[in-house]
């Protein structure tokens, strides 16, 4: 409704500034030149006043605009290093926003201060090297300052992982991710191979790697634990595409034959959020940012962040690649077969069970283990 | 030389402009050599390709404003890309993006901008008679026009013209499976472009030439109009930069047609894995930004030139810090070059390469700080005029600032990884290039109309569209920034598949129907414009009371621009409001000898140069037998 109002306000700002031209003309008639040849200033007036208009009221919208708009900025991250990237975003934001001000408050007031008088001349001043010396000398200096903390910022973010961060890879296709979890009984990816990708090993698993053979995919949803160093690997199979976690302030470019890499920790889990906001729906989201075609706009990956101990439970529950598709049991050398049948689902539904605890137990200590 | 042998060639120059004067129609008007022409034919052709890629805009922003509109009624101009339901195609959707980008950038203010005015202004602001070469001119603008049918002729494809955004990343781009835009329409793209670098190159080489070799007696480079030098440097970071853009776009098309893996690795596309590896869509990234970032000071420093001088004219004020603006301009020019990297802080690059470019990035808001400081002084104390070209010029000013700082922000590469490709960005460019460019136009078109075709613009209707369109731009482009901070990414169809994206729905509403106002106050300067070419009042000699030489030629130049002598230059173009001079301006071609009364004592010392520089080689292309 407000916009509407100031979509209107604008209309009736160009009409009144057309009715005023109009009146403008008409009073001085058609152009007037005096004796000397001089065309004097067409409505130079009103274009002068307007500049003090649209400074007073272009103030005003600057701040009434931000303060309506705050609200449905995001929420303060939920990582560690998003929070400090947010603080310098203000920060910066802030100094920025003084310059910002100051020139364009002095670039129309002087317009209508010095506007054209008759018989006036205007001050002959070409230069004066302090005055330039100094404008040249401050920005510098602030630009130091807002490199430095930004450089400090940026290096940590971009630091080598912890040693014990949980790792992830996400792979970005058209038009959506795939996400494989190191598996419960090592915290190592197996190895892969764009070659070996199919119907079903979308993401190419390399099975003769043993590391593979707990591993397991999923595609609606990332989970990650609480408070945890995290490691997303990140690849893409066809085109460009960027991981997006608009909540972790988090970005990277997935890039074909090119894996990167994102490291975060996430202290705010989903549970929190929702309570946080009043809003039993939210969730966190993950995004493409980079264009990839048709289905760019909705590659929407659910991101879920629980307390360790549900994260371990969850992991547990889910069937590996191999359990999954019983038939790439082919693909696995003879020397590991042995080692792979134990992710594999048994033939007889009895045998099952117990196969699948033995798995569960053996994660937990596998996982510990890699903690180290 | 001496002066009675320059004299014999004034004459023998006048018997042989009788014989130049009469080429037919074609020569005259369509394949001419003639600077002037050749200009307005630059100019309307960026007219053209503004009013359509601004209004290719508005489609976009209606679908983005009111993604539940029922547009059927675009249905006979867009045919099979609006659904039976009313709908845009999403493919369309992206492809009008690229299209929008691809045209303003390079067709509107690249083509349009800086072939208009260095072409018209080049040889009559430094005393020439045309450009060094006046074929290789003209064969610039036709290589343009060709790259300009080409992409015209993509848009009409069944499979749609390019649609990977104007940075075409492979290998989205490269691969003919991955998108409808990728088809026929890529491929001409990439020959569309081939050419363009062509027409910019000729161009380039021929203002550059000129600008070296042409300048009239005593138009040394310290005295050069800072349009001149916005001329000069532009063309050169374009000759620098463009051979690589052209060398992306080859391996591109290798990569398209010839089953070359330069930008292509480990690929598995539509059922089915590609043979290639060892590429690298990475490089492709660095050869087009190399070419990506000084082009976008290709796009804005004309319009700084253009701003320098009529700021200075209207304010009737020399520029403040003339030397300073040379040497800013020189400045960024020189760092436009080693900062491309700062629109890839993250595609994975070592991060200690991201943390130099963060560096050099933002090395370069000082001497852009510098200039806006010096364009305020140059008010400050003014007797300003409110020409429609002065209005265009200080919201240059106010956009170049505005749009300026939030570059600090996205320099600052730990910052940039929330905002990359967000509306954040689209905020920061649109408004410090796309805007402010386009106000350096229009400041120039307002400015230079009377000597382009003898007659005056409407004033009262310039004013008019200034506001419109500086109210208008604000009210588009000042709201992205909240959209962009709130996390939305750039290129999206539709905002409803997330939750994050859910909000602002009226906010988006509110910018495209600022952006359609925006888009319609355009109209008052296309009637404004070709009403005046046939009616407009006449021009007089020299309307805005300004300093540089285009002014000394008669009001429509002909062929060779004066019709005796080319004026000889004593002093800088900037000697407004003198003290001691009874005007409040002195044409550079005013010796220091006749101005006794206004001389500051320097000034005084170089009555002497004065004969040496009548005495010099008239450099006068006409006066070589030809
Ligand atoms: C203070 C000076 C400036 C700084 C520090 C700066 C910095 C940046 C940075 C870091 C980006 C990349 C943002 C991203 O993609 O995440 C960017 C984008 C851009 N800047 Fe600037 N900028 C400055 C001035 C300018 C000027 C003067 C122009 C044009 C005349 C310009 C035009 C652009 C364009 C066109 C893009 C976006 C390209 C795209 O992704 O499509 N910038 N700027
Ligand atoms: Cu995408
Ligand atoms: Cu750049």
């Amino acid at each position: 409704m407000s916009y509407l109002i100031a979509i209107i306000a604008v209309i009736f700002l160009a009409l009144t500034v057309l009715v005023v031209s109009r009146l403008q003309k008409v009073m001085k008639g058609v152009n007037a030149v005096s004796a000397d040849g001089e065309t004097r200033p067409e409505g130079n007036k009103w274009n002068a006043a307007m500049f003090l208009i649209f400074m007073v009221l272009g103030l005003i919208g600057f701040v009434w605009s931000y303060l309506h708009t705050e609200a449905d900025f995001l929420p303060i991250a939920s990582s560690v290093h998003g929070r400090r990237t947010d603080d310098l975003f203000w920060f910066s934001m802030a100094v920025l926003t003084i310059p910002f001000i100051i020139v364009n408050i002095l670039l129309f007031y002087f317009s209508w201060r010095y506007q054209y008088k008759a018989g006036k001349k205007a001050t002959y001043y070409p230069e004066n090297h302090r005055l330039e010396l100094i404008w040249t000398v401050i920005p510098a200096i602030v630009m130091a300052l807002l490199v430095f903390t930004g450089w400090r910022a940026w290096s940590d973010i971009m630091s080598e992982a912890p040693k014990d961060a949980e790792v992830f890879e996400i792979m970005g296709k058209q038009f959506g991710w795939y996400v494989r979890y190191p598996g419960v009984d090592n915290n190592k990816l197996g190895n892969y191979n764009y070659k070996l990708i199919d119907a079903q090993n979308e993401m190419g698993i390399d099975l003769s790697d043993e590391n593979s053979f707990d591993d397991f995919i999923s595609t609606g949803e990332l989970h990650i634990p609480l408070n945890k160093p995290v490691l997303l690997k990140i690849r893409a199979r066809d085109v460009l595409h960027s991981v997006f976690i608009p909540h972790m302030r988090v970005k990277m470019d997935a890039v074909p034959g090119m894996p990167t890499k994102f490291w975060f920790v996430a202290d705010k889990s989903t549970a929190e959020m929702k309570a946080e906001l009043n809003n039993p729906d939210f969730d966190y989201e993950i995004a493409c940012t980079e264009i990839c075609g048709t289905g760019h706009f909705s590659m929407r990956l659910r991101l879920i962040v629980e307390d360790e101990a549900s994260y371990r439970r969850w992991m547990a529950e889910q069937k590996t690649f191999l359990e999954t598709y019983p038939d790439y049991l082919a693909k696995v050398p003879d020397n590991l077969k042995a080692k792979a049948m134990k992710y594999a689902p048994a033939e007889a539904p009895a045998v099952a069970n117990p196969d699948s605890t033995t798995a569960q137990a053996g994660g937990g200590m596998g996982t510990s283990a890699s903690f180290r | 030389m001496s002066t009675l042998s320059t004299g014999t060639d004034v004459v023998v120059y006048e018997e042989e402009h009788v014989h130049h004067d009469d080429p037919n129609f074609w020569r005259k008007y369509i394949f001419s050599e003639d600077h002037k022409v050749i200009a307005k034919q630059y100019l309307i052709t960026g007219i053209f390709w503004a009013m359509l890629g601004i209004a290719m805009s508005v489609v976009f922003r209606i679908q983005l404003g009111f993604p539940d509109a029922d547009i059927s009624w675009l249905k006979p101009v867009l045919g099979q890309w609006i659904s039976e339901t009313g709908k845009l195609d999403p493919n369309f959707y992206l492809a009008l993006v690229t299209m929008h980008g691809t045209i303003m950038v390079f067709f509107v203010l690249t083509a349009g901008l800086s072939g208009t005015f260095s072409n018209f202004l080049i040889p009559l602001q430094i005393g020439a008679r045309d450009m060094a070469s006046g074929f290789l001119n003209m064969l610039s603008y036709w290589f343009f026009f060709t790259a300009s049918v080409v992409m015209f002729a993509s848009l009409f494809l069944q499979t749609g013209p390019a649609a990977g955004g104007w940075v075409v990343y492979p290998p989205l781009s490269a691969l003919p499976q991955a998108h409808l835009g990728s088809e026929l329409g890529m491929s001409l793209w990439l020959i569309s472009m081939a050419l363009f670098i062509v027409s910019q190159l000729l161009g380039g080489i021929n203002y550059i030439t000129t600008v070296i070799n042409l300048r009239t007696r005593g138009m040394t480079f310290n005295k050069l109009p800072l349009t001149i030098w916005a001329f000069l440097i532009t063309a050169v970071l374009g000759l620098i930069s463009f051979p690589v853009l052209l060398s992306a776009a080859l391996l591109l098309i290798f990569d398209r047609n010839f089953g070359t893996s330069f930008y292509l690795s480990e690929i598995y596309i539509a059922g089915e894995a590609l043979p290639n590896v060892g590429g690298s869509p990475i490089l492709f990234q660095h050869l087009f930004w190399f070419l990506g970032h000084p082009e976008v000071y290709i796009v804005l420093l004309p319009a700084l030139g253009i701003t320098s001088e009529i700021i200075a004219t209207n304010s009737r004020k020399p520029i403040f810090g003339y030397r300073a603006m040379i040497a800013s301009l020189l400045g960024i020019a020189f760092l436009a070059f080693i900062v491309w990297a700062h629109h890839m802080f993250v595609t994975g690059m070592n991060p200690f390469l991201g943390s130099v470019f963060m560096f050099l990035t933002l090395i370069i808001a000082v001497p852009s700080a510098v200039k806006a400081f010096n364009y305020i002084t140059t008010l400050w104390k003014g007797n300003i005029v409110f020409t429609p070209a002065m209005l265009f010029s200080i919201g240059l000013v106010s956009f170049f600032v505005s749009g300026g700082l939030t570059g600090i922000i996205l320099g600052n590469s730990a910052l940039d990884i929330q905002l990359h490709d967000t509306y954040f960005v689209v905020a920061h460019f649109h408004i410090v290039m796309g805007a402010a460019s386009a106000f350096g136009f229009f400041a120039g078109v307002y400015h230079w109309f009377p000597k382009m075709f003898g007659r005056m613009m409407n004033n009262t209707l310039g004013q008019i569209h200034f506001w419109m369109t500086f109210i208008g731009v604000y009210l588009v482009f000042f709201p992205l920034h909240y959209i962009g901070i709130a996390g939305f990414p750039r290129r999206y169809y539709q905002f409803t598949t997330y939750d994050f994206t859910s909000s602002y729905t009226d906010l988006n509403m509110f910018v495209t129907v600022a952006a359609i106002l925006t888009f319609f106050a355009q109209f008052i300067f296309i009637y404004n414009f070709f009403s005046s070419i046939f009616t407009g009042k006449r021009s007089p000699q020299n309307p805005w009371r300004s300093n540089t030489l285009e002014w000394t030629t008669p009001i429509k130049p002909g062929h060779g621009n004066w019709p005796g002598e080319i004026p000889a230059v004593y002093r800088w173009s900037y000697d407004y409001s003198k003290p001691g001079a009874a005007e409040d301006f002195i044409p550079q071609n005013v010796p220091y000898s006749q101005t006794l009364e206004s001389n500051l004592p320097h000034e005084n010392e170089e009555i002497k140069m004065e004969a040496e520089i009548e005495a010099q080689n008239f450099n006068d292309q006409f006066d070589q037998p030809h």
